[in-house]
């Protein structure tokens, strides 16, 4: 069972989600699944975008009650 | 470089300098070489340890200067610098006419530049001005 870090980004506005993510990822290890939760709609759609554009993999986005929970994996 | 850009900004106003380092940190950490120029009214607001304020130029600067979660500018800069190794340097020109030295400045800052150097850097990459 890969270890999942969560991200709680609610409340904060883009890009602050997605540079989250970035130190996030930066201290993650190859392989590490991370859970971003944000109420940004507009990072919702920007972040498996990066996630494309620098290669990671992305897992999918469940919304729940107004918070997006962004699933992604460190692959290199 | 074909993924360089560069960012001039010269405006003091909440919402240039605010879309200024939104360019300059997602572009940074998405995969581009980015160079920004700090100049003239963009300098003063990055005096060391300045918070980050300037007055809005309309509706929307006034919106988030009131608004809770908005990152401030300049600490987009700083993560454009440190998580996409951005380079942000101020205008040597405008260090002068300020009377501003090195240690006067945010530390994430670079040297600075004059628009001979900062020119030959931008070179053919796109150019983007506040």
């Amino acid at each position: 069972m890969a270890n999942r870090r969560v991200i709680d980004a609610r409340g904060s506005f883009c890009p602050g989600p997605l540079m989250e993510l970035i130190a996030a990822m930066k201290m993650a290890e190859v392989g590490e699944e991370i859970e971003i939760l944000s109420t940004d709609r507009g990072s919702a759609t920007d972040i498996p975008e990066w996630i494309r554009k620098v290669r990671h993999e992305y897992l999918g986005t469940e919304e729940k009650d107004g918070v997006w929970h962004v699933l992604v994996q460190k692959t290199h | 470089m074909s993924n360089r850009i560069s960012i001039v900004v010269v405006s003091g106003s909440l919402e240039r300098l605010q879309m200024a380092g939104m360019v300059a940190s997602v572009g940074a950490v998405s995969g581009n070489e980015v160079l920004v120029f700090l100049s003239m009214n963009a300098l003063a607001p990055f005096r060391r340890g300045a918070a980050s304020q300037a007055p809005a130029e309309g509706e929307f600067g006034t919106r988030l200067a009131q608004k809770k979660g908005v990152p401030p500018f300049k600490q987009l800069f700083e993560s454009a610098v440190e998580l996409g190794d951005a380079k942000v340097h101020p205008c040597s020109m405008a260090m002068d006419v300020l009377g501003y030295r090195p240690e006067d400045v945010e530390p994430f800052l670079g040297e600075p530049m004059g628009l001979t150097k900062f020119l030959d850097q931008a070179g053919e990459g796109r150019v983007w001005t506040f």
